[in-house]
């Protein structure tokens, strides 16, 4: 990490063109500035809710899904292509279209739950798949009934699934939302933020509010992660 | 009621593993299948449990609700042994009857370390007790004693042979000396695996 940055500052100061590649002390005397400001705040509390609740949505939906296409074939049929053209459609051509059909305030949540979604579900689907086929024959022959074979069988096993479709999820969620906002403009988020950035050529704001989402993003991915640990650790201590 | 087989027939591919077998299964009574390896006994019991259809022949009395201790633990890894055995209780057993049968097979001192942390011995018992205390009056147990050592094994017998008791018991095995020390009724099988075609 220190040798990475130690090579971008001998760089920049190579280059020592601002423009093109700015030092990262200037990025980090430039985020500094803006860490004090209530705009910066108000951006990253616009973008956040945004991003969160499209990610907190398409996982949700995403489990739903999966749930019943495991169990009933021709759901998982009838889903599979709107799963492939959603995973393989440009994440602009979403965006555009969805700048016509909602406006621009919204759009972040839309984008971030249509990157989320199909990875989600098709995790969520591939772990009930791979669910131990002898578990779930000890579980008929006594009779155990559907909750408990959702809570002793089912979500143990899902563990991994989740947080692998998680540690991809929140990471794309974070990108595509700000690619949305940079390209739709909504008034007070980080999109505008960058946005601003490009017309003012200010290289400084740009990587100052990158270092902020990336740090957004994998501070979001880590809580959640360690939100979800917890929370198996204390289904299993029952 | 008891459980009764007539003309029990079950191939694999070519291999014809069971061919017209009938028995019947004393109700309340512990009935242990005897044989050799690969007679068919896992078989026969898997058609019981109404897991594997027969090809010819009929299953009869086997009632609704039933337990079984299969040649795996089959065990929600993750969980404690009182969860793993709560998993198949109704609601009229209480922690405490759980707790106070895996004490009693010698898990006292493991009632809530995950199943996954147990040694082989240890998860074959929590099994065993996880089909006794299930509902259900009909236990088919396969091969339930393997892997515990002799000493071990006569205390589990003996407590199989307690709390079972009452329970109609099929008890699958190769060993002459666990189904000598279960006692009940013996049903010999004997290896037949010919092709069908023959």
């Amino acid at each position: 990490m220190f040798a990475a940055l130690l090579l971008w500052q001998i760089l920049s100061m190579l280059l020592a063109q601002k423009l093109l590649l700015v030092s990262p002390i200037a990025v980090a005397v430039r985020l500094a500035e803006l860490v004090v400001t209530a705009p910066f705040w108000n951006s990253v509390a616009f973008s956040l809710l945004r991003i969160t609740a499209g990610f907190f949505l398409a996982l949700v939906a995403g489990i739903v899904l999966a749930v019943i296409a495991g169990h009933v074939k021709v759901v998982e049929i009838l889903l599979w292509p709107y799963m492939a053209a959603v995973k393989a459609t440009p994440v602009a051509s979403f965006i555009i279209l969805s700048l016509i059909w909602l406006g621009s305030r919204g759009l972040s949540v839309l984008i971030a739950f249509m990157m989320v979604l199909p990875i989600v579900y098709t995790n969520i689907l591939h772990g009930i798949r791979s669910t131990s086929p002898k578990l779930l024959e000890m579980a008929g022959l006594f009779g155990v009934s559907r909750v408990r074979r959702m809570y002793y069988i089912y979500i143990p096993h899902l563990k991994t699934y989740l947080l692998s479709a998680c540690g991809v999820a929140i990471g794309l969620a974070w990108k595509a939302g700000i690619a949305a906002e940079v390209i739709g403009i909504p008034s007070g988020s980080i999109g505008e933020r960058l946005y601003e950035a490009k017309i003012y050529l200010s290289s400084a704001d740009l990587f100052a509010w990158t270092v902020a989402v990336v740090l957004l993003s994998v501070l979001f991915e880590k809580l959640f992660v360690h939100l979800i640990k917890i929370a198996y650790t204390r289904m299993e201590k029952v | 009621m008891d459980i009764s087989v007539q003309n029990l027939s079950k191939s694999f591919g070519p291999k014809r593993v069971i061919e017209n077998f009938s028995a019947v299964f004393r109700e309340g009574e512990t009935t242990c299948v005897m044989g050799p390896s690969g007679c068919g006994k896992t078989t026969l019991l898997f058609m019981l449990m109404g897991l594997i259809a027969p090809d010819m022949g009929t299953v009869e009395g086997v009632p609704e609700r039933k337990s079984a201790v299969f040649q795996e633990d089959r065990l929600c890894e993750s969980f404690s042994a009182v969860a793993n055995v709560r998993l198949v209780c109704d609601k009229n057993t209480d922690e405490h009857t759980i707790r106070e049968h895996l004490t009693a097979i010698g898990l006292g001192d493991s009632l809530f370390v995950p199943v996954s942390d147990l040694s082989g011995g240890m998860r074959r018992r929590v099994a065993l007790v996880r089909a006794v205390l299930a509902p259900g009056e009909t236990l088919f147990l396969d091969e339930p004693f393997k892997g515990l050592d002799d000493k071990l094994k006569g205390f589990v017998i003996s407590y199989v042979k307690t709390r079972a008791k009452g329970k109609t018991v099929v008890l699958v095995t190769h060993d002459e000396d666990e189904a000598r020390v279960m006692g009940g009724n013996m049903i010999r099988m004997e290896r037949r695996i010919t092709p069908t075609d023959s």
